[in-house]
């Protein structure tokens, strides 16, 4: 056939393309989904503290601009992260059904949904609030969907540790966005949801370990074993809790923040002791369970300390 | 003369079946309404950066 071709052949693409022109299946819902809604809900709320706790003031026009250039901006990721983990989510039963491995959004579309969300996510914020923030945004993509998807994540156990970076960046890009710049405190936050994050997923690998061995995903169970697994997510709970009360011993959080950051530290790192002592899919549940209700813990007090201009140590909240 | 000319007709191209066409509908519809809140956004953030002078500015 000549590359000349009649008009019947620019109506009728299928005989140039034949793999590439099946008629999307995919609903506005598919797209939502491969937004990875719950983990941007989490981003957009430990962002918002970000934002808020910092000093000066930013309008709440940009302040909402901020939130939802982060939020969009996760979800870059999260789509860019589904696009390459079909393969690793088509084995596993709790990814099973996401719209890439199901076949109702095409991998390449799922790639251009991703790539042009964290585009507008980034510019927008650079032009509209602030070009750090915007930086560590685009950082965080990047970080996200090269560095742990693509690199960490099918190569080393350590793939949730160092990817959950990933993770702690947003209170520090809502931070950035209020206040132009890092401060001690948002690195504190940073910390806290880095320290955060390797019990967490620890605890939910411990009773999905056949599903990641399946999908020769290297989380630490399947190549250390549950017996180390249990012992590392102990180490990291007892390391978290003094940086979870951190901003109160440094004197950047209230005493209700204290309290609270305190309590719930002990009883992350009395569930993690519990979970090495008597091992049991239960206590691995109860932990993982009880590691959500402690980041929302820390980050809401902040917030009500906040809002309620509560005393702190050199201050007012 | 063009080697299409001796080939069999052409197929009709791709006919969308109704569920595929309502799930476009759907896509055009979420893909409007993004870009309507887009423009309202770049709108309400530009009148809040720079106020009056959103009228008062260099040529």
């Amino acid at each position: 056939m000549s590359l000349v071709t009649d008009r019947a052949d620019l109506i009728s693409p299928v005989r140039l393309d034949p793999v590439g022109v099946e008629p999307s299946m995919a609903g506005a819902g598919d797209y939502f989904e491969l937004m990875k809604p719950r983990v941007m809900s989490l981003v957009v709320f430990t962002a918002l503290v970000g934002l808020v706790v910092a000093p000066g003031h930013l309008h709440p026009v940009l302040g909402f601009t901020a939130l939802l250039c982060i939020a969009v901006g996760a979800g870059a990721a999260g789509a860019l992260n589904m696009w390459y983990d079909a393969d690793i989510d088509a084995v596993m039963a709790r990814t099973a059904r996401r719209p890439v491995p199901a076949g109702r959004v095409k991998p390449r579309e799922a790639l251009a949904f991703g790539v042009t969300l964290a585009g507008f996510s980034v510019g927008v914020l650079g032009l509209m609030v602030s070009w750090l923030a915007a930086a560590l945004l685009a950082f965080t993509i990047f970080f996200y969907a090269v560095v742990y998807t693509m690199w960490l994540k099918r190569s080393t156990p350590q793939n949730i540790v160092i990817g959950g970076a990933a993770g702690a960046f947003p209170p520090m890009i809502g931070w950035a966005a209020a206040t132009g710049g890092i401060g001690i405190e948002s690195i504190l936050l940073f910390l806290i949801v880095f320290f955060w994050t390797p019990p967490h997923f620890w605890a939910l690998s411990l009773y999905k370990t056949e599903e990641y061995a399946k999908a020769g995903v290297p989380m630490l169970p399947v190549v250390a074993g549950a017996a180390e697994t249990r012992r590392q997510i102990l180490i990291y709970a007892l390391v978290l809790a003094p940086i979870g009360a951190s901003p109160w011993l440094l004197g950047y959080a209230g005493w209700l923040y204290g309290v609270m950051s305190i309590a719930s530290g002990a009883l992350m790192v009395a569930l993690a002791l519990r979970l090495k002592r008597r091992p049991a899919e239960r206590a691995a549940k109860q932990l993982f369970a009880f590691s959500i209700v402690y980041l929302f813990i820390l980050f809401a007090v902040l917030l009500i300390e906040h809002g309620l201009n509560l005393p702190v140590k050199g201050g007012v909240a | 003369m063009s080697l299409t000319m001796t080939e069999p007709p052409t197929q009709p191209g791709i006919v969308l079946t109704e569920e595929q066409k309502r799930r476009r509908r759907g896509r055009s519809i979420a893909i409007a309404l993004a870009l309507g809140a887009f423009v309202v956004l770049i709108y309400v953030v530009t009148i809040v950066k720079l106020g009056p002078g959103v009228l008062n500015r260099p040529l």
